[in-house]
C-alpha cells in the first residue's frame, strides 16, 4: 500500500515537473519534448502488441502514417479543426488495426513480423498512388494550430500541453487496461496461448482487439505529429520509422508502460548525440549505442531501472506480475 | 562558504556587465564583429547519405575562406546538422539552427520533401533560406515565399529543354519514359509533358515508373522496348541510369536516348554502363562534368582539384556532388562579400536577390548566376550535349529559361 | 508472346538476385534461429573488400576466394564479439543488435569507400545470348545465367552440408535445441559462431554476384534485402530451396503484374508483391515450403 502511494506521489511529481517545463524551456526544446511525448504514445501502442501480447510488429510506422494522413487530409480538404481529427484518426486506426489483426491471427513470431514489415514498406508507395488525396510525393503542408480561447500560450506551448494531456489520458487508460483482467488475459496469451485458451480466454478476439487498440494509439500519435510538424509526406513515413519505433520499444523496455517514455527519449535524443560525436559516420555511432545499450540492459531501460529498484528496496518476494522484465517468451513461438 | 558565494556573485556580475554591451551591440542575429553563423542540414545518415558529401565540401570551402582571413574580417561559423532526409528531423534541426544557435541564415538545406517541411517556417520567421539543394520549381516564388531561394536549374525547365529538342528534331517520334516515382521524377515528367504540349498525348506511348528501393529496372526497359518507342527519356539517378543504358544496349533497343542531368557523370554512370553503349546519349548540362577529360586544363577545374586535395582529401574527385557543393559555397561567399558590412537578414536576402552575371568556376562557360527580387532562381541556363564516346560535346545555343518566359 | 517470355526471363534474373540474398538469410536462421537484419550490409561490406583487392591488382578468382575467407572470419568474430553477450537476451534485443550492425556496416562503408558508385566486374562474358523461343527472340544476359547457376550451386552445397555432414546436423541441433545439444556434447557456442561465419560466406557470394548488375555502393543491399525477406517469407524461412524458389516467384510475378495489370502498372507493383506474400502466408502460415514446429504445452 505504501509503495503504491509512493508511486502515485512520484507520478504526480513527474507530471508537475512536465507542466512546469513550458515556462522554463525555450520553444525549440518544448518542440523536442512534444516529439518525445508523441513517440511515447506510439511506442506504448507498439508495446501493448509486441511486449504484452507477444505479437511482433515491424510495421507500426504504417499506422502512424495513417493517423497523420487522416488528420492532415481532414484539415487540408475539409478544414476540420485539428482537435477533432485526432480522435477520428484514432478510431480509423482502431478499425484498420483490428482488420489487419484478423488475418494476422494465423501468423506467429517471425512471419507476423515480416507481414507487418510488408505493410510498412508498402505505405509510401500507396500514399504516392492516391495522389489526389495525399498530395502524392509533394505531401501536404499544414498550418500550426494556435492556442484556443485566447490563452496566452505560444503555439509550441499549446501543442506541448495538448500532447501531454493526450499522453496522460492514453497512458492512464492503457495502464488500467493492462493491469486489470484484460491485461492478464493478454499476457497469458503471449506466454502460452494454448493454455490461455484452455482457461477460457478467447485468444482470437483478444489478439485482434489488442492489434486494434495498439494501432489506435500509434495512429493518435501520428495525428498529433501532423499538427506539430505541420507537414506530411511519404518520406516522413518510410520503413525507418517502423524500425525506429521498434528500437524505442525494445530499448525502453518491452511490456512496461514507463518503458515507452524511456524509449521515446532514446529515439529522440540519441541520434542527435550520435551526430554531435561524428558527422563522418553518425549512423555508426548510433549503431554502437544500440549494441552497447542491449549489452548493458538486455531487458531495456525499464527492465534495468526495475532491477535496480528491486535491489534497492530489497524486496524479498519478487511478484511475478510485477517483474518488469518480459519473459523469455519470444523464443518459443515458431 | 559565504566568501566563495560572494566571489561567485561578483564574478557573475562582472561577467554580466561585460555581456550587456556586447548584447546591445549585436543588433543583427548570428553576426558579431568577428563571426557570421551559417546553418545547414544534410543527410549524413539514412537512405540519402550519398548526398552528405555536399555538406562536408561546403564546410571544407568555408575553412579555406577562414584560413584566408574570412569575409570582411569575419570568420564563417558553419553549423551543419544531420537530418537523415526525414522531414520531421529537418524541422527539428532547422528550428535548432534558427532558435537555439541563432544563425544569420539557413543555406543549402538538401531535399525536396525536407525543404517543403520548413518552407513556411523560415518564411514566417523571416530567415533567409538560400540556395536550397533541390531541383523543384516551387523555390522560385518570391511573392509568397520571399525568403526562399533556389539554386540549380529546376527539373521542369530541364524537362522542357529536352521536349523542345524532341519536337524540333524528332516530331514524329514515339516517346517512352522511365521515371523515379517521387517528386524528382514527377517534376521532370511534368516539365517534359508541358514542353511537348498538345503533342504529348500522341507522342508518349509508354510511361514506366520505378521506386528508389527497387533493385533493378530490367522489366521496365523490356516494356519500353516493346512499346516501339524511338525516343527514350531516362529520368533516373546514377544507379539506375547505368542499368538502363546497359540493359537497353543488351536487348538491342536503340532509341534516341535523353538522359537527365542528374546522371551525366562519366566516371560513375557512362563508364560503368559502357562507353560504347553510352555513345549518342543526349543530356543538358550547366556544370562542368568533373570526370570529363575535356576540362583537364581548365583553370576552374584545376583550382577545384587543388582545393579538394588540400581541404577535403577524403572527398572523392569523381563525385560531381563535390563540384556542386564547391560552386554553391563560392556563391554564398560571393553574396556575403556583396553584403558589405550590413549582414542583417534583410540585406542578406536583398543581396542574394541582386546577383548579376556571377561566374562560378565549375559552371559551363557562358552560364552565369542572375537573380532579382522577382527571380529567385539563380541558375536558369542549360546547354544540350551529346556523348561522343569519350566526352560530352555541347551543341546548339544556350537555353535560357528566364529569357523565354 | 515475345514480351511475355522476355519479362519472365528478366524476372528470373532479378529473382536470382533476391534468391541469393534470401539464401544467406535462411542459412543464418537455420543455423542460429536468428533473423539477421545486417546480412545484406555484411555482404555489401565483403563485396567492398573484394573490390579493394581487385583494385590492388589481384586476379578475380583469387580475390573472390580471399573474400570468402574474410567473410567467414568476419562472421565468426561478429558472433563471438557482438552477438554472444546478448545470447540470452530476448529475441527482440538480438534483433536490435543486428539493426545496430546494419547501420554500422552501412555508415562505415560510406566513410571508407565514399558513396560514389563503383563498377564491379563479372566473371562471366558480357555478350548476351539470343535464343529464339516461338515467335520472337529472347535475350538472356550471360551474367544473369551465371549468377543463377552460382546461386543454385550454393543451394546444393547448403543442402548437402545440412543433410549429410555431422557438422551440419550438429549445427541444426544447436540452433533448435541448445540444451539437449549441449547434453549430447555439441559445443553450442562454436556451432552458432560457425553458423554466422557460413552465412556471411553465402552473403559474400551473393554480394559479389549482385554487384555487377547493380554497381557497388553502400546502399547496394537496402532494396535487395527487403525483397530477399519477401522471398524467404514466401518460400519459408526453414527451407533453403523454398527461399530460392520464393526469390524467383517474386521476381517473375512482380514483372508480370507490372506489365499486364494496367491499373497497377509499375507504380504499385511492389505493393502487389507484398500483398501476394501476405495472402500466401494466410494460406500457409510458415511459407510455401516451411515446416511448422509443433509445440507441447
Amino acid at each position: 500500500m505504501t509503495s503504491r502511494l509512493a508511486r502515485h506521489a512520484g507520478l504526480l511529481a513527474v507530471l508537475a515537473l512536465a507542466c512546469m517545463l513550458p515556462f522554463v524551456l525555450s520553444n525549440f526544446r518544448l518542440f523536442q519534448f512534444t516529439q518525445v511525448y508523441i513517440y511515447a504514445i506510439a511506442i506504448l501502442g507498439l508495446n501493448m502488441l509486441t511486449g504484452y501480447n507477444g505479437q511482433f510488429s515491424l510495421g507500426h510506422g504504417a499506422f502512424y502514417a495513417v493517423g497523420a494522413y487522416v488528420s492532415a487530409i481532414m484539415m487540408d480538404r475539409w478544414h476540420v479543426p485539428y482537435g477533432w481529427t485526432i480522435p477520428v484518426a484514432g478510431v480509423i486506426c482502431l478499425v484498420v488495426g483490428f482488420l489487419f489483426g484478423l488475418p494476422a491471427l494465423r501468423l506467429e513470431g517471425l512471419y507476423l513480423a515480416l507481414a507487418t514489415f510488408s505493410l510498412a514498406l508498402a505505405v509510401p508507395q500507396i500514399l504516392k498512388y492516391f495522389e489526389h488525396w495525399t498530395g502524392g510525393s509533394q505531401g501536404i503542408v499544414l498550418s500550426k494550430p494556435k492556442a484556443p480561447l485566447g490563452l496566452p500560450l505560444s503555439p509550441d506551448q499549446w501543442l506541448y500541453f495538448l500532447t501531454l494531456a493526450v499522453l496522460v489520458i492514453l497512458f492512464w487508460l492503457g495502464a488500467n487496461l493492462l493491469r486489470g483482467r484484460v491485461g492478464r488475459a493478454i499476457v497469458a496469451i503471449r506466454d502460452n496461448h494454448i493454455s490461455a485458451e484452455a482457461m477460457g480466454i478467447n485468444s482470437a478476439l483478444y489478439k485482434s482487439l489488442v492489434f486494434g487498440v495498439s494501432a489506435a494509439y500509434t495512429g493518435v500519435a501520428g495525428a498529433l505529429s501532423a499538427s506539430v510538424i505541420a507537414f506530411v509526406a511519404p518520406d516522413s513515413f518510410n520503413v525507418f520509422l517502423s524500425i525506429t519505433l521498434l528500437i524505442g520499444s525494445v530499448i525502453g523496455g518491452l511490456a512496461s508502460i514507463s518503458g515507452a517514455i524511456f524509449g521515446a527519449f532514446f529515439i529522440q535524443f540519441v541520434p542527435n548525440w550520435a551526430q554531435d560525436i561524428s558527422k563522418a559516420a553518425p549512423w555508426a555511432i548510433f549503431g554502437v549505442f544500440l549494441i552497447v545499450f542491449m549489452y548493458v540492459m538486455p531487458f531495456g531501460i525499464a527492465g534495468a531501472v526495475g532491477r535496480i529498484w528491486i535491489r534497492m528496496t530489497r524486496s524479498r518476494v519478487l511478484q511475478a506480475g510485477r517483474d518488469p522484465a518480459p519473459a523469455h517468451h519470444a523464443h518459443t513461438t515458431t | 562558504m559565504t566568501r566563495t558565494r560572494k566571489l561567485l556573485i561578483a564574478v557573475l556580475a562582472v561577467g554580466l556587465a561585460g555581456l550587456i554591451p556586447a548584447l546591445a551591440a549585436q543588433t543583427v542575429v548570428g553576426v558579431t564583429a568577428t563571426e557570421i553563423k551559417i546553418g545547414n542540414t544534410n543527410p549524413y545518415s539514412g537512405p540519402a547519405s550519398a548526398y552528405g558529401t555536399i555538406g562536408k565540401v561546403i564546410g571544407a570551402y568555408f575553412k579555406k575562406v577562414n584560413d584566408e582571413g574570412g569575409i570582411n574580417g569575419r570568420k564563417i561559423n558553419y553549423i551543419t546538422y544531420d537530418d537523415g532526409y526525414s522531414p520531421p528531423k529537418t524541422v527539428e534541426m532547422v528550428r535548432k539552427l534558427v532558435e537555439q544557435d541563432q544563425v544569420a541564415f539557413v543555406f543549402q538545406t538538401l531535399g525536396t520533401p525536407t525543404n517543403s517541411a520548413i518552407h513556411k517556417y523560415v518564411n514566417q520567421e523571416k530567415v533567409p533560406h538560400l540556395f536550397v539543394a533541390t531541383g523543384a520549381t516551387k523555390w522560385n516564388d518570391p511573392k509568397n515565399f520571399p525568403w526562399t531561394m533556389g539554386f540549380q536549374p529546376n527539373y521542369q525547365t530541364e524537362g522542357r529543354v529536352y521536349a523542345a529538342h524532341v519536337l524540333k528534331n524528332h516530331p514524329d517520334a514515339k516517346v517512352g519514359i522511365l521515371y523515379q516515382n517521387d517528386d524528382y521524377g514527377k517534376d521532370y515528367l511534368k516539365g517534359f509533358e508541358d514542353g511537348l504540349g498538345e503533342a504529348a498525348k500522341k507522342m508518349i506511348v509508354l510511361k514506366q515508373s520505378h521506386e528508389v528501393t527497387d533493385p533493378t529496372i530490367d522489366s521496365q526497359i523490356v516494356n519500353l522496348k516493346n512499346s516501339g518507342a524511338t525516343v527514350f527519356f531516362n529520368i533516373t539517378i546514377p544507379k539506375f541510369a547505368v542499368q538502363a543504358i546497359k540493359k537497353s544496349h543488351d536487348i538491342g533497343w536503340k532509341p534516341v536516348h535523353y538522359l537527365n542531368n542528374v546522371s551525366s557523370s562519366l566516371a560513375t554512370v557512362l563508364k560503368p554502363a559502357g562507353l560504347e553503349a553510352s555513345r549518342g546519349l543526349i543530356t543538358a548540362l550547366y556544370m562542368k562534368e568533373v570526370t570529363d577529360p575535356q576540362w583537364k586544363n581548365d583553370k576552374g577545374f584545376q583550382d577545384w582539384v587543388a582545393f579538394m586535395k588540400k581541404y577535403y582529401p577524403e572527398g572523392a574527385l569523381d563525385d560531381q556532388a563535390n563540384g556542386y557543393g564547391y560552386n554553391v559555397a563560392i556563391l554564398v561567399a560571393h553574396t556575403l562579400r556583396q553584403c558589405g558590412n550590413d549582414l542583417s537578414r534583410e540585406n542578406i536576402i536583398r543581396q542574394a536577390a541582386n546577383l548579376k552575371n556571377v561566374e562560378l568556376p565549375l559552371l559551363l562557360p557562358g552560364i552565369k548566376v542572375n537573380t532579382s527580387p522577382t527571380d529567385h532562381a539563380p541558375i536558369e541556363q542549360e546547354q544540350l550535349a551529346r556523348f561522343d564516346g569519350e566526352r560530352w560535346v555541347t551543341f546548339g545555343e544556350l537555353f535560357d529559361a528566364f529569357r523565354k518566359q | 508472346m515475345e514480351i511475355f517470355t522476355q519479362q519472365v526471363v528478366s524476372g528470373l534474373a532479378t529473382g536470382g538476385i533476391y534468391a541469393s540474398v534470401a539464401l544467406a538469410l535462411v542459412m543464418i536462421y537455420q543455423a542460429t534461429d536468428v533473423v539477421n537484419f545486417a546480412q545484406g550490409e555484411m555482404a555489401m561490406f565483403a563485396t567492398y573488400i573484394c573490390w579493394s583487392m581487385l583494385n590492388a591488382g589481384l586476379p578475380y578468382w583469387g580475390a573472390f576466394l580471399a573474400t570468402l575467407g574474410f567473410a567467414f572470419i568476419g562472421g565468426v568474430v561478429i558472433e563471438r564479439v557482438v552477438i554472444r553477450p546478448v545470447e540470452n537476451a530476448p529475441i527482440l534485443s538480438i534483433v536490435i543488435v543486428t539493426l545496430g550492425l546494419l547501420v554500422i556496416c552501412n555508415s562505415v562503408a560510406g566513410w571508407i569507400w565514399t558513396y560514389v558508385q563503383k563498377p564491379f566486374p563479372s566473371p562471366f562474358p558480357s555478350k548476351p545470348f539470343k535464343v529464339s523461343l516461338g515467335a520472337g527472340e529472347t535475350i538472356f544476359g550471360a551474367h544473369d545465367i551465371g549468377q543463377i547457376g552460382i546461386t543454385l550451386f550454393v543451394l546444393l552445397c547448403i543442402y548437402l552440408f545440412f543433410r549429410f555432414t555431422p557438422l551440419g546436423l550438429a549445427m541444426r541441433a544447436a540452433a533448435q535445441n541448445p540444451v539437449s545439444s549441449r547434453l549430447c556434447g555439441i559445443r553450442v557456442g562454436w556451432m552458432l559462431a560457425l553458423g554466422w561465419g557460413l552465412a556471411a560466406v553465402v552473403g559474400a557470394v551473393a554480394g559479389m554476384m549482385v554487384a555487377p548488375s547493380l554497381t557497388l555502393e553502400p546502399n547496394l543491399m537496402g532494396g535487395v534485402q527487403i525483397y530477399a525477406f519477401a522471398a524467404a517469407t514466401l518460400g519459408g524461412f526453414t527451407s533453403p530451396g523454398g527461399a530460392v524458389l520464393g526469390g524467383f516467384i517474386v521476381g517473375v510475378v512482380e514483372n508480370l503484374v507490372g506489365t499486364y495489370v494496367s491499373f497497377i502498372g509499375t507504380e504499385l507493383k511492389f505493393t502487389v508483391a507484398l500483398a501476394m506474400i501476405i495472402v500466401v502466408l494466410l494460406v500457409k502460415p510458415s511459407g510455401l515450403f516451411g515446416s511448422t514446429v509443433v509445440k507441447r504445452v
